[in-house]
């Protein structure tokens, strides 16, 4: 008598498995072949310019495997060989400067792990619910260890004198693919610690992510970290790119709109139980999880709410916070099988809370598209299932 | 004094990329356009995302209209009633657009689309030439819309806030559900592995017998020109319906002949006469499709060379239905 998974012999228990090399670079176990970027296609025109959503409802920690990290090209993800690959540095500098690819893997490197975050991150949801799914609502988003060069360091190697005075200086980054997708950073941020990175979670990056060298703009929004980085020139002034301009500016209530939002402001989410990951299991011990970030600075306190904000507690962190990354947080309960209403509060070391949907709309009004970073509310049924809701 | 890494770039290289444009004009190189010549290139080039008078086809963005519009509840948002800066038309235009065949506009030619482009919005007459001379002086509506980040300010209450952990409302209520609207995309990701496994063999095979009967080099040639047609219209393996409908197997097939495909009424009405996309049909469409079929969605201005049409076609004949 018993359970035959363990009273009988299984096959698994008996004969082979596969050998080494059956698969050189591996991918998951069929089993998890759910585990996939989605996208909303009604909200572009054209997959070639559009973006997908990490699958951050079935993911655990905070490293997002490249595999499954959101992607988003305004021309396509393109092909672009180590050695076709070059690099300028031009502008205001002493000599203009070209890299290739084996140059930059001669200076020396840093290892940093950072969120990127897409300004339009939840942007759907502005005037209401509307996507059933923490991947749909907050899935723009991935945390990597990137492996570089800062930025900095190739600044310097053309002779730019961070010693000067370069506090109206601007740099302007564009990649190679067709909608080069150029933007302007001011050199404070450019010197303090943006990355040209070619490595991320320990590998090449991906194709979907700028292979061969794509750049990190820590905590700043995701529109900025070229791909496929190409040029960089130090120039007196923005150039007020299309996608710094007509794209990525926030329009408030009265029809002004609001440029240079480049911070991503704290946020947090609940990955599970959410509406793609609903409780398989009755009332009993629950693990409520979720991600936490700041562009601003670390993630100190993450607050869980099980009746709609009505009470919190305060979550565990899984480790103390990053700044620039994402920590995941955890409310262990004894769920009593009754219908929740589930919602997360970060702060971060700046002392910013995360602050709910109605204070949001109050100063910046509902088609702001971007920089969307209210609090979430999910509905759990007493069967376990989970919808996105807004609560008053 | 640095690692010594890299070499000096030089002065044609530099050209060659540092192409960006700023809003005092920095960047803009000599030339000019007239609202005319940018109408035949704006169809040529552009119509056939932004349409005819860049009012927007589909899914894609419109280019004019929209003037007043940035308070209401859905803003329209385009050069005429949104871009601040002239400038970052021209960037755009000349450095990404048209939009899989980016690179191609002389400076002339962008001057011309960007002054149609003006045109279209109201902010210049029909007989406007715009050149590098008088760029400065065009005055875009909305240059004053913009405020700097204002957040640490305007929202510094999210910052000093002691949050609230009991009793901190008085009554929850839903007042808005996402099922409710039910646009979330169905989960049919583990369905579309399945199908993938089960077709991918025999179309293999297809593809290897099909390829044989085709000249090679003038499928090659199709393939370029069929860059122009590839923002509205997929094919090969997965291609879907987008602008236009997909096109693997239109050779010899019926007009009209994808189900749920919202064609034009003359088209609809010319499937069901019977017609069939022969290849004569096909080269008399791509010449010139509004004479072909008058009423026809498709915005398209033509592929007037006669190799283009033969290429495109061969090129559309390697695909399968």
């Amino acid at each position: 008598e018993g359970d035959p998974l363990i009273t009988e012999v299984q096959p698994w228990a008996s004969g082979f498995g596969e050998g080494v090399d059956a698969t050189p670079y591996g991918l998951p176990i069929r089993f998890e072949s759910d585990v996939v970027r989605r996208n909303v296609e009604w909200l572009t025109a054209d997959t070639i310019s559009s973006i997908n959503f990490t699958p951050i409802h079935a993911l655990d920690g905070t490293i997002t495997p490249q595999g499954c990290a959101f992607e988003r090209h305004h021309s396509g993800a393109i092909e672009l060989s180590k050695q076709d690959y070059r690099l300028m540095i031009n502008g205001l500098v002493d000599t203009p400067l070209v890299f290739t690819y084996a140059d930059l893997e001669r200076f020396p490197r840093e290892n940093h792990v950072y969120f990127c975050e897409c300004a339009a991150n939840t942007g759907m949801e502005w005037a209401g619910a509307q996507l059933n799914g923490a991947q749909f609502t907050h899935g723009m988003i991935h945390n990597m260890e990137y492996s570089g060069v800062p930025l900095r360091t190739l600044l310097e190697e053309a002779g730019l004198d961070p010693a000067g005075d370069l506090s109206d200086k601007w740099i302007y980054v564009e990649g190679a693919d067709a909608s080069s997708n150029g933007r302007s950073i001011p050199m404070d941020k450019a010197l303090d610690d943006v990355l040209v990175a070619f490595k991320a979670n320990g590998e090449a990056l991906r194709k979907e992510h700028g292979y061969p060298v794509r750049l990190v703009v820590p905590g700043w929004e995701g529109n900025m970290w070229v791909k496929w980085l190409r040029r960089v020139e130090v120039m007196d002034g923005p150039v007020e790119s299309r996608e710094e301009t007509s794209k990525y500016t926030d329009t408030l209530a009265d029809g002004t709109s609001r440029k240079w939002t480049w911070e991503m402001d704290a946020k947090s989410v609940i990955t599970s139980p959410s509406p793609q990951s609903p409780i398989p299991h009755g009332a009993g011990p629950l693990v409520i999880t979720g991600l936490a970030w700041s562009g601003r600075g670390a993630i100190d306190r993450v607050d869980v709410s099980i009746d709609g904000g009505e009470n919190w507690q305060t979550a565990r962190l899984a480790k103390p916070g990053e700044a620039k990354a994402l920590t995941r947080f955890y409310l262990d309960i004894e769920w009593d099988g009754s219908e929740m209403l589930l919602q997360s509060r970060a702060m971060d070391d700046t002392g910013y809370v995360q602050p709910t949907k109605e204070a949001l709309r109050e100063v910046r009004g509902e088609n702001s598209i971007y920089h969307n970073n209210c609090i979430q509310t999910w509905l759990v049924t007493p069967n376990g299932e989970a919808e996105n809701v807004e609560v008053s | 004094d640095g690692y010594g890494l890299g070499r000096a770039a030089t002065a044609d290289e530099i050209a060659a990329w540092d192409l960006d444009v700023m809003p005092d004009g920095t960047g803009l190189p000599e030339g000019s356009g007239s609202v005319s010549d940018g109408e035949d290139l704006f169809v040529e080039h552009c119509a056939v995302c932004h349409g005819d008078f860049a009012e927007g086809v589909g899914n894609w963005p419109a280019l004019a209209g929209g003037e007043g519009s940035l308070a209401d509840e859905d803003p329209v948002k385009t050069v005429g009633s949104y871009w601040p800066y002239l400038s970052t038309a021209w960037d755009y235009v000349h450095r990404s657009m048209p939009y899989g065949n980016a690179q191609i506009l002389s400076a002339d030619e962008t001057y011309a689309i960007v002054a149609y482009i003006l045109y279209s919005n109201y902010i210049v007459e029909d007989d406007f030439v715009l050149t590098k001379d008088n760029f400065l002086d065009v005055e875009m509506p909305n240059a004053d819309g913009f405020i700097v980040d204002d957040r640490e300010t305007a929202e510094a209450h999210f910052w000093d806030a002691e949050p609230c952990t009991e009793n901190c409302k008085d009554e929850v209520e839903i007042t808005m559900r996402a099922t409710v609207l039910d646009v979330t995309p169905q989960d049919d990701a583990e369905e579309a592995i399945a199908d993938q496994a089960a077709a991918e063999e025999p179309a293999a095979e297809e593809a290897e017998t099909q390829q044989a009967a085709l000249d090679p080099e003038l499928v090659a040639e199709g393939e370029k020109v069929f860059r122009k047609c590839q923002a509205c219209h997929q094919v090969g393996e997965g291609a879907k319906n987008r602008v236009g409908p997909q096109l693997n197997g239109i050779v010899g097939a019926s007009v009209g002949r994808i189900e749920d495909f919202r064609y034009s009424k003359p088209m609809a009405e010319l499937g069901e006469s019977g017609e069939v996309w022969t290849e004569d049909n096909l080269a008399a469409f791509l010449a010139k499709p509004r004479d072909f079929l008058k009423g026809t969605k498709m915005s398209f201005a033509g592929l007037r060379k006669e190799e283009d049409q033969a290429a495109v076609i061969e090129y559309l004949k390697s695909f399968e239905e």
